[in-house]
């Protein structure tokens, strides 16, 4: 199978479970963008995915696509290591061209997994997880595993929590942005010109989509102190 | 403006490949900045000669950047801190007086080194014999233009076929890649007619054998293009891509 024993195939991987990735998050930040309108609204939407069983596929999905992408950075970075050779370069310069993000991906992936635990167990185990196993573990005030704009507003009334999640987004910024460009220069779909457009298309659509969350994350915390 | 400069070369020494190797530590004084970072490394070599010692071994052959012999990483760039050129084409006037400066062998797995500053890079000459070619029965001397091909199609492929094989790719790539170049060689074919007969074995081929020969794989960092004494561009590993993919989607 290609896709598995050859460098580019892996890379395809990569490529094509990150893309799926970056839509979800398209999607996720959409739908967080209509918590600033309306709480009610938001737990609609909220209503509507629920552990219903689209929404539980999607979750499956996901995951799926997630462990891919996990699990194929993991082995590129591995065999990647190995093919540097063990002795490395007494002085090393990066080349201007060379974005930061773009030498430390994993580092940054592993980061974004991270603040992945921490969105979990502040929002995906007190909503979908409940409604999944019939529990009442929800959080003082909670209205019900559907209740996500009550869990937006108690989150982020917690500056600690402002605090990580800024960190979060923002190596996930540095992430999607070598990203974006990368798979569509893997599949091949980028030349002379097409690069550079990418790049800086990936750059507007990205910075966008994050600062679509951090609005979300700002606005309730500003909301709380007031 | 020519001027005399001292500095201090640290160079790696390793005896062998399988021996353990380490930096030493030389002194040069009063060296011309017109002298080239090669001419340098003679002027030191005849130094070690005349004292008894081993002479630093490195690779080099034309001297004017288009063999593709020489090598070495200096102050962590493959070729130097020369942009588009080669260490041959190197000048002393690219340093500092006082300056330490920091010679390095390749550093690839694909490339191991066999003595000093020089590597074994048979590996590319591998990955050529497993596609890198046109299967031509020759017979007369076709016309000159019998087959027409754009000014635009041309010269991209001649800026892939500019590449002259040294390594600065793999040098470069923190993941020990050799995309860039087998890229160049794919494209240089790929992009004209006569190469399209054999695209999708040749991309497949080659391909193959650089995974084989343990190059890493391609994380689109860019550090290749930015080292390339002959700034071969990424845009032909996007083409590679493609052709490799469409080759796989085919089969």
């Amino acid at each position: 199978m290609w896709l598995i024993d050859s460098s580019i195939g892996r890379k395809v991987v990569m490529s094509v479970t990150g893309a799926a990735l970056i839509l979800f998050l398209t999607f996720h930040m959409a739908m967080n963008c209509v918590a600033l309108i309306s709480g009610e609204a938001y737990n609609v939407i909220c209503e509507f995915l629920g552990a219903n069983w689209y929404a539980l596929v999607g979750t499956a999905g996901l995951a799926v696509l997630m462990v891919l992408h996990f699990v194929f950075a993991f082995w590129l970075t591995i065999q990647n290591r190995k093919a540097r050779g063990n002795v490395r370069y007494a002085v090393s310069e990066r080349p201007k061209s060379v974005e930061w993000a773009s030498q430390n991906m994993l580092v940054l992936g592993i980061i974004v997994f991270v603040g992945l635990l921490v969105h979990f167990a502040n929002f995906w185990s007190k909503m979908q997880l409940q409604e999944i196993i019939h529990g009442t573990n929800f959080v003082a005030g909670q209205n019900g595993p559907t209740d996500g704009a009550f869990l937006i507003q108690y989150t982020f009334s917690q500056w600690y929590y402002v605090v990580v999640y800024t960190v979060w987004l923002a190596a996930l910024w540095f992430h999607l942005s070598h990203g974006f460009w990368s798979m569509f220069q893997t599949v091949g779909w980028s030349g002379s010109k097409w690069q550079r457009r990418w790049q800086v298309i990936g750059n507007i659509y990205v910075t966008l989509v994050i600062l679509g969350f951090l609005s979300v994350v700002y606005f309730y915390f500003f909301k709380s102190l007031c | 403006m020519e001027k005399n400069i001292s500095f201090k070369l640290k160079i790696w020494r390793q005896r062998g490949p399988k021996e353990k190797g380490q930096f030493k530590v030389y002194e040069m004084k009063d060296i011309p900045t017109d002298t080239s970072f090669l001419e340098m490394l003679d002027i030191l070599n005849e130094q070690l000669i005349n004292a008894g010692e081993e002479p630093v071994v490195f690779d080099h052959d034309c001297r004017e950047g288009i063999c593709g012999m020489c090598s070495l990483y200096i102050n962590g760039h493959p070729h130097g801190p020369a942009t588009g050129a080669t260490t041959c084409q190197l000048y002393m006037r690219r340093f500092k007086d006082g300056e330490t400066i920091t010679v390095e062998p390749w550093r690839s797995a694909g490339f191991p080194v066999i003595r000093d500053l020089m590597v074994d890079r048979r590996a590319y000459d591998k990955i050529m014999q497993a596609g890198g070619y046109v299967s031509i029965n020759t017979g007369g001397v076709p016309d000159a233009n019998a087959i027409p091909i754009s000014k635009e199609k041309a010269d991209l492929a001649m800026d892939a076929a500019s590449c002259i094989g040294c390594g600065a790719c793999v040098a470069a790539c923190k993941n020990g890649s050799a995309m860039l170049f087998v890229s160049a060689k794919v494209s240089q074919l790929a992009l004209l007619p006569q190469g399209q007969v054999e695209a999708a074995r040749r991309a497949k081929a080659m391909l193959s054998k650089m995974d084989e020969l343990g190059f890493g794989n391609c994380t689109n960092t860019r550090a290749c293009e930015a080292e390339c004494p002959k700034c071969i561009s990424i845009s032909n590993i996007a083409r590679l891509n493609r052709e490799f993919i469409a080759a796989k989607l085919s089969d």
